[in-house]
């Protein structure tokens, strides 16, 4: 056979902006927009998620000025306070009233900084045991999916042995056995919630293992670990960020529940969930204010999360460009200048449909 | 390719594809590889019902420096064999001996020096590229894994592979997505060069990409074959292909290589029947010809590897079957009249210049041979 079929410059494809060796050391290097930052493009083209990250940001702010607020007032979020905290007659002030803006609770502390106070515990507990429920989840899930076999069947039926775990129950008997405490609490939500994110990554990752590139990965000799975590784990970082994301706000109000019932952290720490309860008695004769502050701040802090989780899924769902592309176009009319940035261009998505 | 294949001499040539000479012992040879896929049933207590006979006692030999074509129609094991030489699978059993080295029965860990001697480019150029990952650490992957070169070195020697298969340096930061398929193919040829391997099997390379492309890449892995003297297994099911680039070609029919030979002999005189219909589906360019050429027809489909069929697998659709070839299994062996290199496992084959009928399928004649051993293939081959 001849060879003129072939005869094509190998090098063709090669665009005339080749450079020379030299050249090359000074150029940086063009560099690709990696799936995660092209996400957090569109999230910054989302109204939604930048009013959701208010929310928390608001949250997080009250946290942080907790002790200053508690000392700029002099009013103190654990002690009782009955000569200062309450009126005359012994009744709690309410808001606004004697220097308390948001009034004072039966034992006359200042519900305003307790509630900061339980805004620390609330996202502590909410983002630490998101996380180590995130990372237990994610390893087993890889874990099980990759290796499969004994391991696998295993870890799957631990997975829906938790799921299916009436978790408050075991909870308020964990609770009587070792006795409410922070760690605990934060022990017990990443517990009954990294299945949720181990069956995920499971499914991914079984269908992951399945692609050509872990078999281009084993012929150049990549161990089961770095084919794990190096490999397989950046294609399944979508799904579990915003797994994650949506998580913290069910571990907050898990975390109220357990309080609310007194098995959680567990007075006199305040919390959301032990200030809803304490106030359950008073708010019979009118002091609403007991209990309406700490649930406007679950209701701000959840719903804060949430929306951003739901954000975040869009902006990471590549099936939602067509969307984005739409907001974009909306924004550019409005104004050039208002979209600074990423936001005008047409995003390209990093993943394949 | 010629310029840098090892001289071939067919006097050389032991008639057993086993035997080597001492003194040149080719890099790779295969000898009886069978791989069988299990077959699965149950929920919790799988039993075997059953089992995928897709490579069955294969045996071949690979020179240094040369091009082994191996072409077949879909199905036939090409690339299962593939991955049994790279063992990327095990092997039911057989052996595969790279460099004189029995590496059938390594373990993972003993087998990662041979992993940088040994390496493989994948037929699908945006399956084999992990979509997150940026070109640089892919191909700088088998470094990284190896212990060879880390940080500016890395890059450095990351982007000094990159511009010998041809691709912009400066994409070492993007990602696979950002390359159009025959470009993907490149990142793929040198993640494969990254360790210098010495034998590069090439499943279905060019396969995936367009016509224009794939001589691209054809012609890039020939240079690159003479650059850093290179021995190719090269699986194709486009004939020209294979013709182009190898210095030998076997044929593989469910599982099993029907015929082995020179390049020019194999396409000048085909023996095994599979092969001259192989042959006289292929296009050919010059319309005179193309007239004049005769094409066999193959009737039926290739039987299933779950139950092969007995004697010689290629019997149910052969237009020269005869009774014995459902019986009695033919050896690969040098046929009367040929070069040493040229082997074919045939009763009957193909004389040169004979003029194969693609008549009726030949089941008649043999039915009641083998349906009784393969009913489900008598009716399919019938139909």
């Amino acid at each position: 056979m001849s060879l003129s079929p072939f005869e094509v410059d190998s090098a063709s494809l090669v665009a005339e902006d080749e450079q020379s060796a030299e050249a090359l050391d000074a150029i940086a290097g063009i560099e690709g927009r990696s799936p995660l930052r092209l996400a957090l493009a569109r999230l910054r083209s989302d109204r939604v998620a930048w009013l959701a990250a208010g929310m928390i940001l608001l949250m997080v702010v009250l946290a942080l000025i907790a002790p200053v607020l508690s000392s700029m007032t002099g009013h103190s979020p654990y002690n009782p306070d009955l000569v200062n905290g309450t009126d005359s007659f012994g009744q709690p002030y309410g808001p606004g009233q004697a220097g308390f803006l948001l009034g004072t609770d039966n034992v006359g502390r200042d519900i305003l900084v307790r509630v900061a106070y339980g805004a620390r515990i609330s996202l502590l507990v909410g983002i630490l045991s998101t996380l180590l429920a995130t990372i237990g989840g994610t390893a087993l899930g890889l874990v099980s999916g990759y290796y499969g076999g004994w391991i696998d069947a295993l870890l799957a039926r631990l997975m829906d042995a938790v799921l299916s775990f009436p978790y408050v129950l075991a909870a308020i008997v964990l609770a009587a056995v070792f006795g409410g405490s922070l760690p605990l609490t934060i022990g017990v939500i990443a517990f009954f919630s990294w299945a949720a994110i181990g069956r995920i990554v499971r499914g991914q990752t079984l269908s992951q293992k399945e692609k050509e590139y872990v078999e281009a990965a084993r012929s150049i000799g990549a161990g089961s670990f770095r084919i794990m975590f190096v490999d397989i784990l950046p294609n399944l970082i979508a799904p579990v960020i915003v797994l994650g994301t949506l998580l913290v706000p069910v571990a907050i109000v898990f975390e109220a529940t357990l309080d609310y019932l007194g098995v959680g952290v567990g007075p006199p720490t305040p919390t959301w969930g032990n200030m809803l309860a304490d106030d359950q008695g008073s708010a019979g004769f009118g002091a609403w204010w007991f209990w309406v502050f700490p649930s406007i701040a679950l209701l701000i802090t959840t719903l804060g999360f949430n929306l951003l989780g739901d954000s975040v899924r869009d902006a990471l769902d590549p099936r939602t460009e067509r969307l984005f592309a739409m907001r974009r176009k909306k924004v550019a009319a409005a104004g050039p200048d208002a979209s600074a940035g990423a936001g005008t261009e047409p995003l390209s998505d990093g993943t394949e449909a | 390719m010629a310029d840098t294949a090892a001289p071939v001499n067919p006097a050389s040539d032991e008639p057993s594809l086993v035997a080597a000479p001492a003194e040149d012992h080719p890099l790779l040879r295969v000898e009886n590889v069978v791989k069988h896929f299990p077959i699965k049933r149950g929920i919790f207590f799988k039993r075997q019902i059953g089992s995928v006979q897709a490579v069955e006692g294969v045996s071949l030999e690979v020179r240094r420096g040369e091009t082994l074509g191996l072409v077949g129609e879909t199905g036939c094991g090409k690339s299962t064999l593939a991955r049994c030489i790279t063992r990327l699978y095990p092997l039911t059993s057989g052996q595969v001996i790279f460099d004189g080295a029995d590496i059938s029965r390594l373990s993972a860990r003993q087998l990662r020096t041979y992993r940088r001697r040994m390496q493989m480019i994948f037929q699908d150029p945006f399956g084999s590229l992990n979509p997150r990952r940026r070109v640089g650490s892919i191909i700088g992957d088998p470094l990284a894994i190896h212990g060879i070169a880390d940080g500016g070195e890395r890059k450095r020697r990351v982007q000094e592979l990159m511009e010998v298969v041809g691709l912009n340096p400066e994409h070492y930061n993007r990602f696979p997505s950002e390359f159009s398929g025959g470009q993907r193919q490149r990142i793929g040829v040198a993640r494969a060069l990254a360790l210098r391997p010495s034998l590069i099997v090439c499943d279905e390379p060019v396969s995936a990409l367009d016509v224009s492309v794939q001589a691209q890449i054809i012609n890039l892995l020939e240079d690159l074959q003479g650059e850093f003297n290179l021995t190719y297994v090269f699986i194709a099911h486009d004939l020209a292909v294979v013709e182009h680039v190898s210095d030998r070609v076997a044929v593989m029919y469910l599982g099993k290589i029907v015929e082995l030979a020179e390049t020019a002999e194999l396409f000048g005189s085909p023996r095994h029947p599979y092969t001259a219909a192989l042959l006289s589906a292929s296009m050919v360019a010059d319309p005179e010809k193309a007239r004049s050429s005769h094409r066999v027809v193959l009737y039926g489909d290739v039987p299933s590897p779950i139950n092969p069929p007995s004697g010689c697998r290629f019997h149910t659709r052969c237009p020269k079957a005869q009774p014995i070839c459902s019986v009695d299994e033919p050896p690969l062996r040098v046929q009367a009249g040929d070069p040493a290199g040229h082997v074919t496992a045939c009763h009957f084959p193909v004389a040169p210049g004979e003029q194969l009928v693609g008549a009726a399928p030949p089941i008649s004649a043999t039915a009641t041979a083998f349906a009784a051993a393969s009913p489900d293939i008598s009716e399919g081959g019938g139909a």
